[in-house]
C-alpha cells in the first residue's frame, strides 16, 4: 500500500513538473524553427524578368508571446554563402565583393525593435536590417498562423538593394538589375 | 510547281527578314556565353531571347505564306536527285527555325527565367522550373543551333553554286523584283 501511494505521488510529481514544462512555451517560448520546413526566399527583377532565388541557411530565433504579441521578438541571421540562384556560376558571382562580398560580411541580420497587433493572426513588425556592414531601419506586416501545434510566421520585406551596396560599380544600374528586392519568408516552428 | 518566276512577296520579306534576325541572334549567342558575368552579358541574353522570340513568330507567319501560295520553278538542268536535295534542305530549315527558338524557350523555361518579350510582355512558360534538365536541354539547343549554322551554309553554297557555276538564275526566286507573272 505504501509502495503505492508513493508510486502514485511520484506520479503526480512528474505530471504537474510536465504541465509547468509545457505551459512554458504559452508565455515565454523562444520557439524552435523547423529549418526544413521554413524558407528565405527573394525576388527581383532583371530587365523586368522576375527571378527567384533563396538561401539555404539561416537561423531565426523567435520570441513569441500570442497573448502579449508587443512584448515578442525576433531575431534572424542569414548566411550569405547559403544564396542560391539556381545557377552555380552566379551563385559564385554574387558572394563577391561587388554584391554580398560575403568573405568580409558572412551574415546579413534582422533584429526586431517593436511589434504591434494588427489584426487577428497579423502583425506589424519594425526592427533593424543589417547586410554587408549597412545598417537600415525597416517594418513590414506579418501573419501569423498555428497548425497543430506549429505557428506559421509568413511575410514580405520589400528592400533597396542599392542601400545596403548591393551592386557596385557596374551593376548600380537598376534598369538591368533592379532597386527593389523582395525579401519573402515563410518561418515554421517545431510543435 | 508553277510558272511564276519568283516566291509570293510576303514569303521573300520574311525569308530576308528572319535570316537577318537569325545571324544576328546566332551572332549573340555565340558572344554572349563567352561573355564574364557584367550587365552587358545579362543584356545580350534578353537580346536574344526577344530575337528567338521574335523568330518564332515570324517562321510561323512565314510557313503559313509558303503553305498557301505556289514555289517557283526550279531551273530545267536540275535534276530529280538535285531538286529533292533542295527540297529537304528547305523542309529541314523549316524544321529547325521552329526547333532552335523552341528548344531555346524550352531551356530559358526550365531554367526558371521566363521571357519578358522586350521586357514587356510575361510570356508564359511551356514547363515548370527543372534544374535537373537545364545541361541537357542547354546541350540541345547548341546542337541544334549548330546543325543551323551547317544547313545554312550549305543552303547558302548552294546558292552560289547557281548563281556563278551554273549561272541559272536561281536565286532570282527569292530577291525582290517585279513579278513576272
Amino acid at each position: 500500500m505504501k509502495r503505492l501511494s508513493n508510486l502514485s505521488r511520484r506520479t503526480r510529481w512528474a505530471a504537474s513538473l510536465a504541465a509547468l514544462v509545457l505551459a512554458i512555451p504559452a508565455f515565454a517560448a523562444v520557439l524552435k524553427v523547423d529549418a526544413s520546413k521554413s524558407q528565405v526566399n527573394i525576388v527581383f527583377k532583371q530587365m523586368n524578368v522576375p527571378v527567384d532565388a533563396k538561401f539555404k541557411k539561416f537561423s531565426a530565433n523567435i520570441d513569441y508571446n500570442a497573448a502579449k504579441p508587443e512584448s515578442s521578438k525576433a531575431n534572424v541571421e542569414i548566411e550569405l554563402n547559403s544564396f542560391d540562384l539556381g545557377d552555380a556560376e552566379y551563385n559564385k558571382e554574387v558572394l563577391k565583393k561587388e554584391w554580398f562580398n560575403a568573405a568580409q560580411f558572412p551574415k546579413a541580420s534582422f533584429t526586431s525593435t517593436s511589434m504591434k497587433p494588427a489584426g487577428a493572426g497579423k502583425l506589424d513588425v519594425s526592427g533593424t536590417l543589417t547586410i554587408k556592414g549597412k545598417t537600415s531601419n525597416v517594418s513590414f506586416p506579418v501573419t501569423i498562423k498555428q497548425e497543430g501545434g506549429k505557428q506559421i510566421f509568413d511575410g514580405a520585406l520589400p528592400i533597396k538593394r542599392l542601400t545596403y551596396n548591393i551592386g557596385e560599380g557596374e551593376w548600380k544600374d537598376t534598369s538591368m538589375v533592379a532597386d527593389e528586392v523582395t525579401i519573402k519568408f515563410h518561418v515554421v516552428t517545431q510543435p | 510547281m508553277s510558272n511564276q518566276t519568283r516566291y509570293a512577296t510576303p514569303t521573300i520579306i520574311l525569308h530576308w527578314l528572319v535570316a537577318l534576325l537569325i545571324v544576328a541572334a546566332f551572332v549573340l549567342g555565340t558572344i554572349m556565353t563567352d561573355m564574364r558575368i557584367s550587365p552587358t552579358k545579362l543584356q545580350y541574353y534578353s537580346y536574344h531571347k526577344w530575337l528567338g522570340v521574335t523568330v518564332l513568330g515570324l517562321v510561323a507567319l512565314r510557313l503559313i505564306s509558303r503553305l498557301l501560295t505556289q514555289a517557283p520553278a526550279y531551273p530545267a538542268h536540275m535534276s530529280e536527285l538535285q531538286k529533292k536535295v533542295a527540297n529537304g534542305t528547305h523542309v529541314f530549315l523549316y524544321f529547325l527555325m521552329f526547333a532552335v527558338p523552341l528548344s531555346g524557350y524550352v531551356y530559358t523555361c526550365a531554367a526558371g527565367y521566363p521571357v519578358v518579350y522586350l521586357g514587356l510582355i510575361e510570356l508564359p512558360s511551356i514547363i515548370a522550373p527543372a534544374p535537373e534538365l537545364k545541361h541537357t536541354l542547354k546541350e540541345v539547343h547548341e546542337i541544334l543551333s549548330n546543325l543551323m549554322l551547317f544547313t545554312v551554309l550549305l543552303h547558302i553554297a548552294a546558292a552560289v553554286k547557281h548563281q556563278v557555276i551554273d549561272k541559272d538564275g536561281l536565286m532570282r526566286r527569292m530577291m525582290p523584283g517585279k513579278s513576272n507573272q
